[in-house]
């Protein structure tokens, strides 16, 4: 696309598109790091995710100021305006993006000391490799500003949602089977339903990505996967 | 599950279309139509092929970057043109389905109907209250009540009423510029026209003058239909409900103003309205 004939509100977009891909690699870091910090029971790296989130926190401030400052003084149309209202709601999405990741290493600090069935965390894992690809794709199909990606990622959210409803009847079998399972299954189930939640932040971007490159928007109905596990 | 989905969901408008205005189909009665109309400058064609309809009561605004034919466009649509030798328009411009370029159409009539109001105020070297008489008595004969009652009407009409009725004996050029402005508006509802077209109306006025003139616009479009040319697109995204985007004569896209500065289907249009331009 052409440059703006003033040359400094290129920089702003730019800037401002920087911003968001930074918040895209700390989100993607933080929930790796914390899935690892569960399968391992580590509760150190399960701090460290905890002790980055402000700065996804700050990142989002910035974010939100800069987009205001851009609108109160340029009057942003079409496709400008488009980026711009799509950089607030990317980087809103991703600041949840982290705090469901906080969420996890929070639980990975409490259960650490009593890990007690490993092999339960093997549902969550695929969850969470799932999750991953689907975040990592829409922060490429935001960079690359593909629509089709995109609608794709968006598309396959269903198996995220198939895949927590099989992880809630597994945790469920093992607490029936123990009862001394509870705790430990519940904090787990929890972790799914974060997992969940992000691929829903996931589906989201893809959304906004959508209607930056389009201007129009994917229709409301997103196709569901699983429905147990909502209850 | 795919049914939640698969539906195509992108015809959500017969409103919006590319390039000229042929091929759209209106809910809304056209005032005014332009049909295929180019506009000469002895041999220079200002106007190339241009569609585009003015839809009864709804303010239409015209955008695009100098010299690409938006106030030749509006010249038209009253015959100002005539006023010049060496320029001509051919095609059609319909005036409730009347061609107003028929040359054996009653010139003074027509601005009657199709008033203007240009972008410099141009009141007249007299009191207030005669530069909206004047006007009215080319085409009325009035008793001094009806007159009266005219004038006052013109005035409330135009938002200016309040700040003049006590000084209807004072110079128009005794007002400031905003309130000039206003006066010439007034002068042009006084004749109770049809259609009024705004030639960059707000360009020489501070942003209080020209917040009370966008203001306006809201109620004017209640009795009439308006076109109006201007530069600032923020205007134009205020006070209009459809835009006509013209580049080098041409008519390059024109749609509801909502479509055309949210998701312009022409790139030259969306590079305009961004500052893309050149």
């Amino acid at each position: 696309m052409a440059e703006h004939t003033v040359k400094s509100f290129d920089a702003e977009l730019e800037l401002l598109g920087r911003h968001i891909s930074e918040m895209g690699g700390i989100a993607e870091k933080m929930l790796a790091d914390a899935m690892d910090a569960l399968a391992n029971m580590n509760a150190e790296l399960a701090q460290q995710v905890i002790a980055v989130d402000p700065r996804l926190d700050a990142l989002q401030r910035t974010v939100e100021e800069e987009t205001v400052s851009i609108i109160a003084r340029r009057q942003p149309v079409a496709i400008d305006l488009r980026e711009i209202v799509g950089a607030l709601r990317i980087s809103s999405d991703l600041e949840r993006v982290g705090d469901l990741a906080k969420n996890i290493a929070k639980r990975t600090v409490k259960v650490a000391g009593e890990g007690r069935i490993p092999r339960a965390i093997g549902g969550l894992r695929g969850m969470h490799d799932l999750a991953v690809v689907q975040l990592n794709d829409v922060l490429d199909a935001y960079a690359q500003r593909d629509a089709e990606r995109a609608k794709a990622v968006w598309l396959r959210d269903a198996e995220l949602d198939a895949m927590e409803d099989a992880v809630f009847r597994e945790l469920l079998t093992h607490m029936m089977e123990d009862p001394r399972n509870i705790t430990f299954c519940t904090h787990l189930l929890f972790c799914s339903k974060n997992l969940e939640r992000v691929g829903d932040h996931t589906t989201n971007i893809a959304e906004t990505v959508y209607y930056i490159v389009g201007g129009r928007p994917l229709p409301t109905e997103r196709p569901r996967g699983g429905d147990s596990a909502a209850a | 599950m795919n049914e939640a989905y698969s539906q195509d969901h992108d015809a959500t408008s017969a409103e919006v279309f590319g390039g000229d205005a042929s091929g759209f189909i209106p809910a809304l009665p056209e005032k005014m139509s332009v049909r295929n109309l180019d506009f000469f400058y002895g041999d220079n064609r200002a106007l190339k092929s241009v569609n585009v309809p003015l839809y009864d009561r709804k303010v239409t605004a015209f955008i695009g970057p100098s010299g690409c034919g938006k106030s030749t466009l509006l010249r038209v649509l009253n015959r100002m043109y005539d006023l010049y030798p060496g320029q001509r328009a051919v095609g059609d411009v319909l005036l409730d389905g009347e061609n107003v370029l028929d040359p054996r159409l009653d010139v003074n009539a027509l601005r009657a109907r199709v008033g203007m109001v240009f972008q410099k105020p141009t009141p007249f070297p007299m009191t207030i209250y005669e530069n909206i008489a004047f006007g009215v008595r080319l085409y009325e004969k009035l008793g001094k009540a009806d007159m009266d009652e005219r004038v006052e009407k013109a005035l409330r009409g135009a938002a200016i009423w309040d700040e003049v009725k006590d000084k209807l004996n004072a110079s128009g050029l005794s007002l400031s510029g905003g309130q000039q402005q206003r006066l010439c508006i007034a002068r042009t509802v006084a004749i109770q026209p049809e259609v009024i077209l705004f030639d960059e109306p707000c360009s020489a006025l501070d942003p209080i003058s020209t917040a009370k003139i966008e203001e306006l616009f809201d109620e004017l479009r209640e009795a009439y239909t308006i076109a109006i040319v201007t530069h600032n697109m923020q205007q134009a995204v205020r006070v209009s409900q459809y835009t006509a985007f013209m580049y080098l004569g041409e008519m390059v896209e024109f749609g509801e103003t909502d479509q055309i500065f949210q998701t312009p289907r022409e790139s030259r249009t969306q590079d305009y309205i961004t500052g893309r331009f050149g």
